[in-house]
């Protein structure tokens, strides 16, 4: 099934600076509908309150993490949401890390720094070739 | 009798005067004043170790360096946000106009925008990093802190209070690195500076 591109995501991250590469890299591979949330508690509103075909998000925030949110979101036992394509993009590079990040549900890690390239590939991992 | 100099105050050398003065007592050796001797040279010891913990100046580290070096850091992190803000400004005016351009030409000036996109990513891992290293600070000024309160608990220390004298000399007076917002003077200050010496 071909991707949506028109789909909305959600890009999660608590450096403006990361928020505004990774909607520009976004934006290049054909996804405008992006919106942004700097931690895992804005993030989880956006995700009860509207419909993404993705989430792309770091770890490493205050108040909740990345992990914590992807832990809230497949825990819901919400249809609307709990399923969500979900990408963990992050520093965190330790083994234990990506085992838990799998185990708690996620369906692909993409280790900072990252190209544009490496974005598509894990999206397309995800979501199918586009 | 102790040596002058860093050996008298070595750990050895305190254990060494209180085994003798313990043994003098124990064995009954009526050497009041080779006991009198060695006790006065522990007191010594142990006020010339209370002056030289004062005169660190150990309570400098968490009143003064410490938040020295996490507020240089946090300007460390705002500098680099704001500049890589001014890069992706650009960047993204370059982009818009990749796609005027069109064809091969577009396609490349779109390939190095990208690039410099993808590099700026610098700012979100030395961002990381100097959180590691701000972390590792307030690790440190806790466990001074606590060392100090356990020094001053148990050996009375004399504090110094007061601006640490500055003794450098001639051009090293001179050279203070980039001063905080607030702290540092104008272009427009610099300039007037200038023109009313002139």
């Amino acid at each position: 099934m071909a991707v949506d591109k028109n789909m909305n995501v959600l890009i999660v991250d608590d450096y403006n600076t990361m928020l505004r590469i990774i909607k520009n890299l976004l934006k290049q591979l054909g996804f405008n509908n992006v919106d942004e949330a700097t931690d895992g508690t804005m993030a989880l509103e956006k995700i009860k309150a509207k419909k993404y075909g993705l989430v792309i998000s770091d770890w490493n925030m205050e108040p909740m993490s990345g992990l914590e949110l992807l832990k809230q979101v497949r825990g819901s036992n919400d249809n609307n949401y709990m399923n969500v394509p979900f990408i963990m993009v992050t520093a965190e590079s330790k083994t234990e890390n990506v085992i838990m990040a799998k185990q708690a549900g996620v369906n692909n890690y993409i280790v900072k720094p990252f190209n544009a390239e490496t974005l598509k590939t894990k999206i397309a991992a995800v979501l199918g070739d586009f | 009798m102790a040596e002058s100099g860093k050996d008298a105050y070595g750990r050895d050398q305190v254990v060494k005067i209180i085994n003798s003065v313990l043994q003098k007592v124990e064995s009954g050796d009526d050497g009041r004043t080779a006991i009198f001797r060695e006790l006065k040279q522990l007191q010594k010891i142990i006020d010339d170790a209370r002056a030289e913990l004062g005169a660190a100046r150990a309570g400098d580290i968490n009143s003064k360096h410490i938040p020295t070096a996490t507020d240089e850091l946090d300007a460390v992190v705002a500098a680099t946000a704001d500049a890589t803000g001014t890069i992706m400004d650009a960047c993204d005016i370059i982009g818009d106009k990749a796609g005027e351009v069109g064809g091969a030409n577009g396609d490349a000036i779109t390939a190095a925008v990208t690039s410099i996109y993808e590099a700026c990513s610098f700012q979100d891992i030395t961002g990381q990093r100097i959180t590691k290293v701000v972390t590792t600070l307030r690790t440190i000024e806790d466990k001074v802190s606590k060392l100090v309160a356990v020094l001053s608990d148990k050996l009375p220390i004399e504090m110094q209070v007061g601006e640490e004298e500055d003794k450098r000399v001639g051009d090293e007076r001179l050279k203070n690195g980039p001063q905080m917002a607030g702290e540092a003077i104008s272009q427009a200050d610099i300039d007037k500076l200038l023109s009313d010496f002139s």
